[in-house]
């Protein structure tokens, strides 16, 4: 389960509560998302999408309010429990992070790597991931030699492999054509259908029309609305 | 390639192009220097502390004096009677008279070559070697001077001492660079691993947000810092060797009795042959330390 209540977060010079300086850029933000549940999380650019993924994510604490991860208070949780909650996250980032220097294989193979997945089991689960995202035969090139849409799956995949008990998605077929947007939305909605919490941030309206689901709106850091 | 092999921070192209190797293996050749001086300087004065110990020097003014004549013994010098009074005392291994030339000759240098020492009004000179630290020689000057008034006994203990302090200055002084080069290695391990962090920082961030725990960036990046800067060590303590069996050359006489005996090989020097091999090691075991808490300090700043 997720859950924000009167969230507020400022972006300053350090992530530690309460230090954050700059300007509120989310204020007062209050949902609950149930286990295995989805959100579109819709708004203009700037408005906070991306600020509020890298919350749930776990990157930034929040300034002011209550947040709970995957059962966790946020607030309880010490720094060196963060990364065994943080593995159980798949994240897509907007501009994809993936590792310059390894293979399209070995950036989706680091989750399971990092959770000490034996050898042989990645190569098969790698194998399956890069069979779904179309990109087999690239398994051993870099990123600077991929497509951006082509980075973007590499992303996508990098996030499922690990089967994380919660996904945030953001804009991830903000690079694909429509054939590959309807293909990596099918896949996050298998991910959902089994079970896992699904979050996915564009300020694509027509990508939500094709796949209605229950959104939260952000405006100028503010919820204005909510589907549940 | 196993897990633990697998450079997924890709530190080893990274690290690679350092200066670090360079740099530590001059700070290794530098602290192999100093722990074969420090350590010759002390076998050195162990040596000659033994050996002030156990020996002596009896002067006898106006050696060829007759000694006062009591009763009806034979007349005889004061050097003799003196020598006569020596000899049964069980606690000289050794007493030995010096006789004209060889005074002569330890004085040449002091001299010159063309002043005769028999020429100069020179006391008599006894070598003693003592069989044990605990003779005292200050019961054997009384008796010296009982049997010629005038005569003593001296330990070499102010000269010894002397020379003890120079050694000891030497082996401090050995032990301040070493200690500085220490300081100076590690701000180097610092810097590099400061400086491999923020070319990293962006992988440092992503692999952050997977999920890894700061021991595995830590592990990750100590593990190539120290082999980078082991190799530096081996490589340094290899330059040193030619130097430090040239040392051990050089001090060999003064720790054997002034002979000429010359270890012929480094493993003739047996403090040597535990520093040496000790020394890259240590040199990665201290570079691991430190990138492992330098990294693990840089990381707190992440949430
Ligand atoms: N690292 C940062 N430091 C300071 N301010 C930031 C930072 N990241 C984002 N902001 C500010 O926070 C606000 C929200 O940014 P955010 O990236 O969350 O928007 P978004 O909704 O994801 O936009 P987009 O649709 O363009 O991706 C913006 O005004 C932005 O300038
Ligand atoms: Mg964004």
């Amino acid at each position: 389960m997720i859950r924000l209540e009167n969230v507020g977060l400022r972006y300053g010079t350090s992530s530690q509560p309460g230090a954050g300086s700059g300007p509120l850029v989310l204020e007062d933000i209050s949902f609950t998302l149930p286990v295995g549940g989805f959100r579109w999380l819709q708004g203009p650019s700037g408005a906070g999408k991306s600020s509020l993924m890298r919350l749930l994510h776990l990157e930034l604490r929040p300034n002011a309010g209550k947040l709970v991860v995957l059962d966790h208070d946020l607030g309880a949780m010490r720094r060196d429990d963060l990364p065994a909650l943080r593995r159980q996250i798949g994240m897509v980032y907007q501009d994809f992070r993936l590792l310059p220097h390894l293979t399209a294989f070995d950036n989706i193979a680091l989750p399971l790597r990092l959770a000490h997945v034996p050898e042989d089991i990645i190569a098969d689960d790698v194998a399956e991931m890069l069979r779904w995202v179309e990109l087999t035969s690239k398994a051993h090139i870099f990123p600077r030699e991929l497509s951006g849409g082509e980075q973007q799956r590499v992303a996508i995949a990098r996030a499922v492999v690990g089967r994380p008990r919660l996904l945030l998605a953001d804009e991830p077929t903000g690079n694909l054509d429509d054939t590959q947007a309807l293909r990596q939305m099918r896949l996050l909605g298998e991910l959902n259908r089994l079970g896992t919490t699904v979050v996915v941030a564009t300020h694509n309206d027509s990508l939500v029309e094709r796949f209605p689901g229950p959104s939260l709106r952000l405006e100028d850091g503010r919820l204005v609305s909510d589907d549940e | 390639m196993t897990n633990k092999r697998r450079d997924d921070l890709g530190l080893r192209r990274l690290l690679g192009q350092e200066m670090l190797p360079w740099l530590v293996a001059a700070m290794a050749f530098l602290a192999a220097l100093s722990i074969g001086g420090a350590m010759e300087a002390q076998a050195v004065s162990w040596h000659w502390q033994a050996g002030a110990a156990r020996s002596a020097t009896v002067l006898v003014p106006n050696p060829d004096l007759p000694l006062a004549r009591q009763g009806d013994g034979p007349e005889t010098t004061r050097f003799d009677a003196v020598l006569r009074a020596l000899r049964p005392n069980q606690h000289l291994a050794q007493v030995r008279p010096l006789g004209p030339e060889e005074i002569g000759r330890l004085l040449r240098p002091w001299l010159g070559a063309a002043t005769d020492p028999r020429n100069l009004h020179l006391p008599g000179v006894i070598a003693l070697r003592l069989d044990n630290d605990s003779v005292d020689l200050g019961k054997l000057n009384m008796d010296v001077a009982a049997v010629a008034p005038g005569a003593s006994v001296e330990g070499h203990n102010a000269w010894i001492g002397r020379l003890l302090n120079l050694a000891s200055t030497l082996e401090a002084c050995a032990f301040a660079v070493l200690a500085l080069v220490t300081l100076v290695a590690v701000a180097v391990v610092v810097a590099a691993t400061r400086s491999g962090l923020a070319a990293r920082r962006e992988t440092i961030d992503i692999v952050h947000g997977l999920g890894a725990p700061d021991r595995y960036i830590a592990a990750r990046f100590a593990r190539r810092i120290a082999a980078s800067a082991g190799l530096g060590g081996l490589l340094g303590t290899l330059a040193a060797l030619p130097v430090l069996f040239g040392l051990a050359v050089l001090s060999a006489p003064f720790l054997d009795g002034g002979g000429m005996a010359v270890p012929h090989r480094l493993a003739d020097v047996p403090p040597l042959l535990a520093a040496v091999p000790a020394l890259p090691v240590v040199t990665a075991l201290l570079s691991y330390l430190t990138a492992q808490s330098t990294v693990r300090r840089w990381l707190r700043s992440l949430p």
